[in-house]
């Protein structure tokens, strides 16, 4: 049901479709897709809104081997209906939580590109995430980690970055966005003074990857490529975080500190240069290789209890 | 009913529950144990802050290791929508603060949380969806974005909203969808004393996850149920052909 | 929503034996095609659901002119659309019908 498995390394994670991203991460050919388009499991509520359906409802569910060890994976299809979570498409992500349960595959993979909530199923759509939470606690907690990778053109936005926030391990690329209230939600609602949304280096410093990885909300930066996430995932796999006292107690410290040392900051640059970075203008344009140097100079981009 | 008269119906014997900021916090006896309460007030949008102090209070409880009760109340605005709360991660602290109520769960907390206001969208799933059971008081309004909201996103005009919004409980605010879609487990009596009705809830409370089976059978969410067991038995199947 | 559907006979099968395949995204100005090998070996059906209504010539006439030059033969495609331009789902018709024939 995939399409033929391109170059991992040549193939830009932020461009690929979500069955690209899945076929090119996992070990070639071991991706088995659970309830596949031919069983055409479509939203029972878009035609209600005269909107197409997709066959997926635009998530992408199966297991694959990583490495030769099974893994769960879930995929989000951000240009559907900016991967927002409607009934079907939760659902999906809660089957396969439920069964990484009983399965106690290597890890589970969660492939965010979404925007949040579907607005024509909200109610669904925000009763999925807070399932999925629910489902990732006990999953972590039953010792398989949930690791995800953020780097999708949707980002990983409204209940799609608290499912974030709730997993084992996050990698993320430049071009992936973390946040609860998206720049034209908190635009709409508090004005462009507050938040210029067309402002696109505004959105990339306070959301994106370099920024998340910087603060310590993500564990690793990948390069935009099929081939750097997997390195990332493998790499996430072997140290995922228990879920008990003593980790939550260990992040509640590392958030305090956070709030504490850049709570009067106004930008993520003046947050940079707190941080150490010596030229925190040059950190949008930094490549992967400088901006890893960099990283590896920041003690808080390494307090990484979650 | 206030949060005031709530407390009062709650722990009969008194409490020490204090509101500051619209933060809630503080104990009260219950079946005698001291319950941890912690909660929102007065339609206040949840921020960093406010996230990390709830969180601080559920795993002082849990380090206290007695297992008593967690209550979460909420009349709570959206989360805060701010440039600040996003530059320090809310995503973060409001996933830590429901991450906390889960651990408190899996360590033998019941967690039960009383929606007896408003609240939508982060503020909502990080607080009251993130506890065992969630109850609610007549009159209460969950939603994930107002119907005149919804209209400018979809481009549909709100008299048509409004009509869909009776046949289609999956997209419409308010406490009746929330109750359809199986998110709220039950809609409590404000005539009888809830310290009696808690106390029930936390009796009966489910040991999985039952949601998409309520809101399979009220009919707010027709197929995830469905949706979610097709695609366990797929896995479990896929398994065993190895 | 518009639903169409186009029944053709075609002179021979499309080669390969590939079951099943899917292509392109349901956004707009885009559309997904999901093909089964499911019909007779002389038989194609085209079902397209579109949101964007009163094209059905226009359809009839790319679905009409794939058909000829595919010959999928045993195919049943399925379109959810997008609002994608005939270019685009002739495009897509064809990259589906190569994966078929891998």
């Amino acid at each position: 049901m995939s399409p033929a498995s391109t170059d991992p390394s040549a193939l830009s994670w932020y461009e690929a479709s979500a069955r690209q991203r899945v076929a090119a991460l996992a070990d070639p050919g071991s991706f088995r897709e659970f309830l596949p388009p031919t069983a055409r499991r479509t939203s029972p509520h878009l035609p209600l809104f005269d909107l197409p359906r997709a066959f997926d409802d635009g998530i992408v569910v199966g297991r694959a081997t990583l490495d030769g060890k099974p893994v769960l994976v879930a995929a989000q299809e951000g240009r559907f209906m900016g991967g927002a979570f409607g009934e079907v498409h939760g659902a999906k992500l809660i089957g396969l939580l439920r069964a990484a349960r009983d399965l106690k595959p290597a890890a589970v993979l969660i492939l965010f590109d979404t925007g949040g909530v579907r607005l024509q199923e909200a109610n669904a759509g925000e009763t999925a995430i807070a399932e999925a939470m629910r489902a990732i606690a006990e999953l972590r907690a039953a010792g398989v980690p949930v690791i995800g990778l953020i780097g999708g053109r949707a980002g990983a936005y409204g209940g799609g970055g608290l499912i974030a926030g709730t997993c084992s391990r996050l990698a993320v690329s430049e071009g992936g966005r973390i946040s609860v209230s998206g720049p034209e939600v908190i635009e709409t609602n508090k004005g462009a003074e507050e938040f210029d949304s067309r402002d696109r280096a505004l959105v990339w410093r306070t959301m994106g990857g370099k920024h998340r990885r910087l603060i310590g909300g993500a564990d690793a930066f990948a390069d935009d490529t099929v081939a750097a996430f997997r390195a990332a995932a493998l790499d996430l796999i072997a140290r995922a975080p228990a879920f008990d006292l003593a980790t939550l107690e260990a992040e509640q410290a590392r958030l305090e500190a956070r709030i504490a040392r850049f709570g009067d900051c106004r930008d993520a640059t003046e947050i940079w240069a707190r941080l150490g970075v010596n030229d925190p203008e040059a950190v949008p344009a930094m490549t992967t290789a400088a901006f890893d140097e960099t990283v590896a100079r920041v003690e808080e981009a390494h307090h990484d209890a979650r | 009913m206030t949060l005031a008269e709530i407390l009062a119906s709650l722990f009969p014997q008194g409490h020490r529950v204090r509101v500051a900021d619209g933060l809630v916090g503080g104990h009260g006896p219950l079946d005698g144990v001291e319950a941890t309460v912690i909660g929102i007030d007065g339609d206040t949008a949840l921020g960093i802050e406010g996230a990390l102090a709830l969180s601080r209070a559920v795993l002082d409880a849990v380090r206290a290791g007695d297992r008593a009760p967690i209550l979460v109340l909420v009349d709570s605005d959206s989360q805060r929508m701010s440039r600040r709360d996003e530059l320090l991660g809310l995503n973060e602290c409001l996933a830590h603060l429901a991450k906390a109520l889960l651990l408190a769960d899996q360590a033998g907390h019941p967690t039960i949380g009383l929606i007896y206001g408003h609240s939508a969208a982060g503020a909502f799933i990080a607080t009251a969806l993130a506890t065992r059971v969630l109850a609610a008081l007549p009159g209460a309004n969950p939603s994930v974005m107002d119907l005149p909201s919804v209209a400018r996103v979809t481009k549909l005009p709100l008299d048509k909203l409004q009509e869909m919004a009776k046949s289609t409980p999956v997209f419409a605010p308010g406490l009746d969808n929330m109750v359809a879609t199986g998110a709220v487990h039950a809609v409590l009596d404000p005539a009888r004393p809830l310290s009696e009705q808690v106390r029930a809830l936390i009796a009966d409370a489910p040991a999985d996850d039952v949601r998409d089976r309520l809101g399979a059978e009220r009919g707010g969410r027709p197929v995830a149920r469905a949706v979610a067991e097709a695609v366990a038995d797929e896995a479990r199947l896929e398994a065993r052909r190895g | 929503m518009e639903s169409l559907t186009f029944r053709h006979t075609t002179q021979k099968p499309l080669p390969g034996s590939v079951p099943s395949a899917i292509t392109g995204v349901v956004a707009s100005g885009n559309l997904e095609v999901l093909l089964e090998r499911v019909l007779p070996p002389d038989a194609c059906e085209v079902a397209i659901e579109t949101p964007v209504t009163g094209y059905a010539a226009v359809w009839e006439a790319v679905v009409a002119d794939f058909v000829a030059r595919a010959q999928p033969g045993g195919l049943r495609i399925s379109i959810n659309d997008g609002g994608a331009r005939p270019d685009t789902v002739s495009l897509r018709l064809r990259q589906g019908a190569r994966l078929m024939e891998a």
